[in-house]
């Protein structure tokens, strides 16, 4: 019985072969269930991203195993640069590959298109959709509808994004990375540049998403309280090159509330966390 | 009650007449050295019939210049910003190629197509379409690598990031180069029919100065100026039209 998720003594280092690679994430190893909600935290660039990127298939690990489902991932692109910027033409090869929504600390909204436009757009690109997306357009506004309701964005489907609040903006590109009901969902700090009042909101917001919903969640975050309000299971990373250092399950009962965030068991682990977070950056 | 900023550009533009005038009458400047505006604008009425027939013939060749820079220069626009590899294989020659001094290669053109329209067209194209591709590819590469994970990562096609995110994301760097071009397209005609043409406003205008009519010339100058103004207020309109969402918070959008 395998995890839906297992990263084993996973490798990867930016730069290529050619030596002054930099190592961004040393054998990191960790096993995520279908369903189950986990956080990485740890100081900034320990290679949190980078691990995103090899379970999307976006980077390839130099070595070790990564698989989904029992199989291994599928890298969209086989040039050893891996950075963000590159533009190589994805060859891709056939390997095991989630169906993956992704949200990330910027909402990147399409600025020409409407909110609903914007939600629909991973329909129209996505391998599994884009063939019956005009068939099946009728059904997909209405999906795409229900989901915004349930952000809390009815009335805005055909605002602008630039009409909307960050947090309003953030709520769709959520449903965005949501509407094709991904198994995986990847979270690269999406409400790091909120308030902490609409942070909390979206806690809540993503907790009952994911309740009704059960989809496999990996949130990369630097927020402690958001970590354990929102996680199954918190790892932490050292600095680069990130390696996995401390692993926590939290315990406590969903839903959860903003309330429950100031108990003491509550408290407590974000504690824990905390001083082992201490620990790493002074190491 | 009309606000100032509408009203700034006629009170500069107006203004800089008033004081040309001025000047030309206080320090009694002769008329073969620098017209008075009421001079050149007499030369227009008098010279009309030939004026507005070489103004129609340069107007066309530039558009047709112009066209041709927008379509050559959009598609090797999308393919230098699409690619890296076409980008840095054919932008040193870009840039080599705008250095060029475009009043040089007007005679390589005469010697190759006769004299006449087809040297004009094609310094008009010359001349505007370095900006239309530098513009493009710039829109195309400032592409969020975020948004390109979000897509790349659910499998989408490099042809359907560009179609739908792409290009639709490079159309106000398109519709910001198109102003600059085609005044730039004016200027690439009017180059080529001064050195080599028998027709258009820079025929008209050498010949008038080489008979020492002065205020013709400066007739023709206001005629290509009032061209080139009135085409890049067209193409603002239809930027503010087609790309609205890019001017968001601002006047009118």
């Amino acid at each position: 019985m395998s995890a839906f998720v297992e990263l084993t003594g996973v490798t990867m280092s930016y730069g290529g072969a050619a030596g002054g690679a930099v190592p961004a994430v040393a054998d990191a190893t960790l096993a995520i269930e279908r369903g189950e909600f986990i956080a990485l935290v740890g100081p900034s660039g320990c290679g949190k991203s980078s691990l995103l990127k090899i379970v999307s298939g976006l980077a390839t690990a130099d070595s070790g195993h990564a698989r989904i489902d029992g199989r291994d991932i599928a890298g969209s692109q086989t040039s050893g640069r891996g950075d963000s910027g590159g533009r190589t033409s994805g060859g891709r090869t056939s390997g095991g590959r989630a169906s993956v929504g992704m949200a990330f600390q910027n909402a990147t909204l399409l600025p020409w298109r409407s909110t609903l436009e914007n939600v629909l757009l991973p329909l129209e690109v996505s391998r599994d959709h884009r063939a019956t997306f005009r068939r099946k357009k009728a059904e997909h506004i209405e999906a795409a509808r229900s989901l915004l309701k349930v952000v809390g964005l009815e009335g805005y489907e055909d605002h602008a994004p630039y009409e909307l609040s960050g947090g309003m903006q953030q709520r769709a590109s959520l449903c965005r990375a949501l509407i094709h009901n991904p198994e995986l969902l990847l979270l690269d700090e999406p409400f790091a540049a909120l308030d902490a009042f609409t942070r909390e909101e979206l806690w809540e917001v993503l907790q009952q998403l994911w309740l009704q919903r059960k989809f496999t969640v990996i949130l990369v975050t630097h927020d402690l309280r958001e970590a354990v309000y929102l996680a199954d299971r918190v790892y932490v990373m050292s600095k680069r090159p990130g390696r996995i250092v401390y692993e926590r399950p939290v315990a406590l009962p969903r839903p959860r509330t903003l309330d429950s965030t100031f108990d003491e068991g509550f408290v407590a682990l974000v504690h824990r966390l905390r001083d082992h977070i201490g620990e790493v950056r002074a190491a | 009650m009309i606000s100032p900023i509408k009203l700034a550009p006629w009170v500069t533009t107006i203004g800089l007449f008033v004081i040309w005038e001025a000047a030309c009458r206080l320090f009694a400047i002769p008329e073969f050295v620098l017209p008075a505006p009421s001079q050149a604008i007499a030369a227009l009425i008098e010279y009309w019939p030939a004026i507005w027939q070489n103004a129609f013939y340069t107007f066309w060749v530039t558009l047709v210049g112009f066209a041709l820079a927008v379509v050559f220069g959009l598609a090797l626009g999308v393919l230098t910003g699409a690619s890296a590899l076409v980008y840095s294989a054919i932008y040193p020659l870009l840039v080599g190629f705008n250095s060029i001094p475009k009043v040089a290669i007007v005679p390589v053109l005469v010697v190759w197509f006769g004299i006449g329209t087809v040297p004009a067209v094609l310094t008009a194209f010359t001349i505007s379409f370095f900006p239309i591709v530098v513009n493009v590819a710039t829109g195309l590469a400032t592409l969020e690598p975020e948004l390109r994970d979000v897509l790349r990562a659910l499998g989408a096609r490099q042809m359907d990031i560009l179609l739908k995110v792409g290009v639709p994301r490079s159309m106000p760097y398109f519709f910001a180069s198109l102003k600059v071009a085609v005044t730039l397209a004016f200027v690439g005609t009017v180059i080529s029919e001064t050195v080599a043409g028998n027709a258009g406003m820079g025929h008209l205008m050498l010949t008038a100065a080489s008979s020492f009519r002065v205020p013709l010339v400066f007739a023709g100058l206001l005629v290509i100026a009032a061209m080139g103004v009135g085409m890049y207020a067209l193409f603002a309109v239809l930027e503010r039209r087609l790309v609205g969402w890019a001017f968001r918070g601002t006047e009118g959008a």
